[in-house]
């Protein structure tokens, strides 16, 4: 790291607005309100913020690189450790890329599985959010009531995978195990008792006084300005454009539920607030549909020459060793191509370009981050603010920095 | 009184023993974490602190946002080439004595991502004293390090690391 890397020294010293001058604060990397290891480069007039340049880059994993020197098969690993606040949602844009160039289709009951991971994924992403957010800005019981439910989450993805946060679930050619009858039991339990703790959160939030005068005109962000920054998800619905990806470019069978987009023309950090609180209202709807419509069936596709064999077919049929060695020695190859596939995660547009040459490990992957692109809002939505308002503005801008370096 | 009634009626109340014991047990039952939190398993770390599982239970609430203030840095995620320096930073600040927890796969060995972009083990740069397994480990798997932890600090007595 160079001494000079991204540094505004230029401004310091320069004259203000109120008769001061400008001074160039440095934010992070490790600062407890930055949501991880983000640095900002602020220039303050007084308390007001000039100008911000965000220094990204400390949590770089090399992430896509590392997808190169894998497998197919083993490549879900990594795609769980970028945005690791949605880990199955990340599995599942990779695995419906892979599936589209080797052009399968998953049976229905996967489909649906993936569905009811997707959305447990997306409450339990915004649980985080909620908690973190809350505790920046002072209210400091949000953390254990919001943690409360995102354990309950862990355990049921504990249950059904055998993990707590990075699963694996969702793999190319469908899922890793069938739903077990407990899991299905506690998803019911969830389902009953969530709407009621979402009631609880906005009891706590929503009218809270400390919370609106934190967060109701800060961060202003105009519809036009989100659209041309490239703002997805709660950012830009939180600023009333509806355009969410589920509706938009359906997958997974997304085109079945009924559900409602949020959206806010707050355009402020409450509006984005009372986004994700819709949404999380949103997703166990969701989540209610998909349990009640789960078909019966098998969850992964037909093909040996893609997924193992089950345990019991290996004692008795040669061919299916032959195929179990081939898998666990090779891996499969994927036809030559590339393709694009973008979810809706819980921070946005969660996209995932492949390039395969015909062989047994991806020429190269890619991802769009959605934290990564809708960071660059915040600037915009910081200007002329005081600096305190900073800690609002990255709280609901929501982040992820594995997410954003990758 | 002679020294005999002496030690007979205060016998019963007073207890002996050595000053490094009793500074192990204040310093064990109180270790401050630095607040720096890294990547996935950063996410484990605040649910070890909230009510599930309650890291309260051993002294270790007090997450300090400065590393003035702090005993042990938790180091909770992965280490980039970029952020070593600073984690090495942010441990120098830290006032003795001091212990440090590698937290998961990735700060301990680099976990699965044999690259150009990680460090391979926080050890290299930062000297740790628990390492924990697990991709991200468990919030128990962090209670059980703080209690290693904590079992060692007991038995260093005053001066730790000599």
């Amino acid at each position: 790291m160079s001494e000079t890397e991204g540094v505004t020294i230029t401004k310091t010293g320069a004259p203000g607005a109120f008769g001061g001058e400008l001074l160039t604060v440095n934010f992070g990397p490790h600062h407890p309100s930055t949501h991880g290891v983000l640095r900002l480069i602020v220039d303050l007039d007084g308390e007001q913020i000039r100008r911000v340049k965000p220094v990204i880059g400390y949590l770089h994993t090399g992430i896509e690189k590392q997808m190169e020197a894998l497998r197919w098969q083993q490549g879900v690993v990594v795609t769980d450790r970028h945005d690791y606040l949605s880990p199955p949602i990340n599995n599942l844009a990779y695995a419906l890329a892979v599936e589209r160039l080797m052009g399968v289709d998953v049976p229905p009951r996967a489909q649906v599985l993936r569905v009811i991971m997707s959305e447990l994924t997306r409450l339990s992403s915004h649980l985080v959010w909620m908690g973190t957010s809350g505790l920046e800005l002072g209210a400091m019981s949000m953390l254990m009531y919001c943690f409360r439910e995102r354990d309950t989450i862990l355990d049921m993805n504990e249950e059904i995978s055998g993990f707590r946060m990075h699963t694996s679930y969702i793999r190319p050619g469908g899922v890793y195990a069938d739903a077990t009858p407990r899991f299905l039991e506690m998803l019911e339990g969830f389902i009953y008792a969530m709407p009621g703790h979402i009631d609880e959160y906005e009891n706590l939030l929503t009218m809270n006084p400390i919370w609106r005068s934190r967060t109701i005109g800060i961060g202003r962000l105009s519809p036009d300005d989100a659209k041309v920054l490239g703002a997805t998800g709660p950012m830009l619905r939180g600023s009333g454009v509806d355009w969410d990806l589920r509706k938009a470019v359906p997958y997974s069978g997304y085109e079945s539920y009924d559900f409602e987009v949020a959206t806010s023309d707050d355009c402020d950090c409450y509006g984005r607030y009372l986004v994700r609180i819709k949404e999380m209202r949103e997703a166990v709807k969701i989540l209610r549909q998909a349990l009640d419509k789960l078909p019966d069936g098998p969850v992964n596709v037909d093909d040996r020459k893609m997924l193992p064999p089950p345990r019991e077919e290996l004692e008795t049929s040669m061919e299916a060793v032959i195929h179990h060695f081939k898998l666990f020695t090779e891996g499969y190859s994927v036809p030559p191509g590339d393709v694009y596939v973008a979810v809706e995660s819980g921070r946005g547009e969660n996209g995932c370009y492949v390039v395969s040459d015909g062989t047994h490990k991806p020429r190269r992957v890619k991802f769009r981050a959605a934290s990564f692109v809708n960071l660059q809002a915040l600037e915009r939505m910081a200007l002329n603010h005081m600096v305190a308002d900073m800690i609002a503005i990255i709280g609901t801008a929501d982040a992820v920095l594995g997410d954003v370096d990758r | 009184m002679g020294i005999e009634e002496l030690v007979e009626s205060i016998g019963s109340h007073v207890l002996t023993t050595t000053l490094g014991k009793v500074v192990g047990w204040g310093r064990g039952n109180s270790v401050w974490p630095a607040q720096f939190g890294l990547a996935c398993c950063a996410i484990e770390m605040i649910a070890t602190a909230t009510a599930g599982v309650d890291i309260a239970r051993f002294g270790s609430e007090a997450m300090r946002a400065s590393p003035r203030q702090s005993d042990l840095m938790i180091v909770s995620g992965r280490v980039s080439q970029k952020m070593a320096p600073i984690l090495r930073t942010v441990y120098d600040q830290m006032p003795e004595p001091k212990w440090v927890i590698s937290m998961g796969a990735c700060a301990s060995t680099g976990g699965v991502f044999n690259n150009y972009a990680l460090l391979q083990g926080v050890d290299k740069i930062v000297p740790v004293d628990v390492y924990i397994p697990g991709c991200p480990p468990r919030p128990e798997d962090l209670l059980n390090a703080l209690m290693i932890l904590q079992e060692r600090i007991k038995a260093q007595g005053i001066l730790p690391r000599q």
